[in-house]
């Protein structure tokens, strides 16, 4: 190696540097934090009785038919409503891509849902189903008396949908910029040799867009297992719609119980990493682009 | 690409600066310094009041010191579990820039427990509870200590509309039958607390207190006599099966409540606030509101209706306890509570104030409920360990409609069961 390029492999070392020692101290050292916090007994309204316990406080998360509840309630809230983002978004990405006139406007007015803050999407959501204020009700086809949040699927299905309305335009985006990746001649050549429009999207569009909606997909993902606005404004827990994000809340802000709340951030920490490893090695996303055959 | 030699030498130099910066930025931490002449500034967190009384006290009191202190306020959110949150995160961190702390009659056990708060001792003591009812002692005492002085209470009436019911129920079960004998469409409703949040918690405390059992007879100890708890469930079962449930039983709270009695229903156990809501949004039903005591279980026993309100307590972690003991016995002087009452229709909680023509104007014709209702009322379970007795209550009963009130049994023994294990901190809530 010469003296130029050591010198400056050791000048991008040391640019990465500052960056490097940021994300240990606000990433790396709270996760070690939480993971020693999660093998002791500790819980601020009890300062006297705090110490090591070993991995009881796990065994207690793991033991209990809540946490296999609210782990059923975060999958099937994330399964549902990725699957419905995603079909929704690859029609919203074919659309923006095929656009002819106002592209920006139509692509700016798609995004606006995902600039709103989750919270306020939340109450409005919920406002609008609420059964003594809001309008739903009072819709054709739909009880007036409905209590939308006073069951479990019903509560189920409005999260769903205000977790959708405001994720969906994410998804198309990710989607769009795979689109336009894809060479327009293919599609050329494939019309002439008189392939119909779902072929040239089943064998063309989708196979060429695997690497983009993998990556979608992943992202969504993460995202949608750790649910936790939505649900804390609409139902915060209650006829059995607690998502894991809500239980380690009650444990750790409500309880104040340090060791057991950590335990199930941990376990949710673990989860997170269970999906990525599973969509990156399993299903083989690459980059964009390196995965064409 | 391919800058010279010259250009990578000086990057160090560049790098450093950056780290240093950066470092700077994590170490530095904001301690405002207020020393110099003038009052002290003693911070003053409690919730919001629409009315405008904890303004008003403070300024007062700030006044009335003469110079040695001034009172700043931090106000809360008004939902109690936001509240505690808010404070529980910086009392946990030992914030020094907490001086009087605003806490809901549930808090004092897990506070002092914690050793967040300091105790109330000798003279200070006496002037806090001089006349107070006995069940807010109570709640701010942990331990045979006082731990905060009363500043405001609160209770749930029955009210109802005189022109559908004549005579008030004096049991749940006779005004589940009076209400479904009304019917739905004629205002055969009663609207109650029964989301699941602490309100819900309220709601079942009262039914068991009043069926002459507890939830607790000690910070560690459960009660839960068989008897009158299966009683107390009964009634909480019936209520949520039979048509005189709202529809949003399960998702209800104090707002969704008043909005209820407001458009048509003619049962309703609410806070005080519900009449001045009425006068407002509703005059005409507020023209046909009664109020009586909260309901009964058995008949023949008195209600234990539930208690609410304030106590201030004073941080362990304040540099300025003394003048913060002072300052809240300014704000906590009669006086002060009946400012409270006027402005915000909030009841005082000293027994001795409801002869005041102010309280009588907050509460018209039924001041004397009022205080009859604090006198008698049953509080919720004094234990460090209340939110996770609290939330136990909520996870064993809610929602409501699982309460068979043919066959309490699994839901009594479900009950006893959370209690006693979230009175132990144990597993998940």
């Amino acid at each position: 190696m010469s003296d130029r390029s050591k010198s400056e492999r050791r000048l991008g070392w040391l640019l990465c540097a500052p960056a490097a020692i940021a994300m240990l101290a606000v990433t790396a050292y709270p996760i070690g934090y939480a993971l020693v916090l999660s093998l002791q007994q500790i819980d601020l309204r009890f300062p006297d009785e705090s110490g090591f316990i070993g991995l009881a406080n796990y065994k207690a998360v793991l033991t209990s038919e809540l946490w296999w509840t609210d782990v059923f309630n975060t999958v099937f809230l994330s399964v549902i409503s990725v699957t419905i983002e995603l079909a929704l978004g690859m029609a919203i990405a074919l659309i923006m891509h095929r656009a002819i006139f106002g592209r920006g406007l139509v692509r700016t007015s798609v995004l606006i849902p995902y600039g709103i803050v989750t919270v306020v999407a939340a109450f409005s959501w919920q406002f609008a189903f609420a059964p003594d204020t809001g309008f739903v009700n009072q819709l054709p086809l739909i009880s007036d008396d409905m209590d939308w949040f006073g069951d479990r699927f019903s509560a189920f299905a409005v999260i769903i949908m205000a977790e959708v309305w405001k994720t969906t335009p994410f998804m198309a985006l990710l989607l769009l910029a795979g689109l336009t990746t894809i060479d327009d001649g293919l599609y050329a050549a494939a019309k002439v040799d008189g392939a119909t429009a779902w072929q040239r999207f089943v064998r063309i569009t989708l196979p060429l867009m695997k690497p983009a909606i993998l990556v979608a997909l992943l992202f969504r993902t993460l995202d949608a297992f750790r649910i936790f606005d939505t649900i804390f404004i609409m139902t915060a827990g209650a006829q059995d719609t607690q998502s894991v994000s809500i239980l380690g809340y009650n444990q750790l802000i409500s309880r104040l119980n340090l060791g057991l709340g950590s335990a199930v951030s941990v376990l949710i920490f673990i989860a997170v990493l269970l999906i990525a490893v599973i969509f990156v090695k399993g299903l083989g996303t690459r980059q964009p682009g390196s995965g064409k055959a | 690409m391919g800058g010279g030699g010259g250009t990578a030498r000086k990057r160090p130099g560049l790098f450093v600066l950056l780290s240093a910066a950066i470092l700077a930025g994590l170490g530095f931490t904001g301690c405002g310094g207020d020393d110099g002449g003038g009052p002290v500034e003693l911070k003053w967190f409690i919730a919001i009041q629409p009315g405008g009384s904890i303004q008003k006290v403070a300024e007062t009191c700030s006044k009335e010191s003469g110079g040695k202190y001034k009172i700043a306020l931090e106000l809360l959110p008004t939902d109690a579990s936001q509240q505690r949150e808010q404070l529980v995160r910086r009392l946990g961190a030992e914030d020094p820039s907490i001086d009087l702390i605003g806490m809901d009659v549930v808090w004092t056990a897990e506070f002092a427990n914690a050793g967040w708060i300091r105790p109330w001792k000798g003279a200070d003591a006496r002037a806090a509870t001089k006349g107070v009812f006995p069940p807010v002692v109570e709640t701010a005492s942990f331990d045979g200590e006082l731990y905060g002085a009363p500043f405001n209470s609160n209770t749930q009436l029955l009210w109802y509309r005189t022109d559908l019911v004549d005579k008030p129920p004096e049991t749940w079960n006779q005004m589940i039958e009076m209400a479904e004998k009304l019917g739905r469409g004629d205002g055969g409703t009663i609207q109650l607390q029964a989301n699941r949040y602490e309100g819900f918690t309220v709601w079942a405390n009262a039914m068991i207190e009043s069926a002459g059992t507890q939830v607790l007879s000690g910070p560690t100890s459960v009660e839960l006599k068989e008897k009158p708890t299966s009683v107390a469930l009964e009634s909480m079962g019936r209520l949520s099966r039979s048509s005189a449930a709202p529809t949003n039983l399960t998702t209800s709270d104090e707002d969704t409540a008043r909005l209820g009695f407001e458009t048509g229903s003619a049962f309703m156990v609410n806070y005080t606030f519900a009449y001045g809501s009425a006068k407002e949004n509703a005059p005409k039903v507020a023209e046909n509101m009664g109020a009586a005591r909260y309901p009964g279980i058995v008949e023949g026993r008195e209600s234990k209706p539930p208690l609410g309100g304030f106590n201030l307590g004073i941080s362990s972690y304040s540099k300025n306890a003394d003048l913060a003991y002072e300052a809240a016995n300014c704000l906590t002087a009669p006086a002060q509570q009946l400012v409270v009452t006027e402005l915000d229709g909030l009841a005082p909680a000293r027994a001795d104030l409801y002869d005041d023509p102010k309280v009588k104007e907050a509460f018209p014709g039924f001041a004397d409920l009022v205080r009859e209702s604090i006198r008698s009322a049953g509080p919720r379970p004094v234990t460090p360990a209340y939110q996770d007795v609290s939330l136990s209550i909520q996870s064993a009963l809610h929602p409501p409609t699982k309460i068979d009130p043919d066959d309490v049994g699994p839901s009594y023994d479900e009950l006893k069961d959370k209690v006693e294990k979230g009175v132990k901190r144990e597993g998940l809530l």
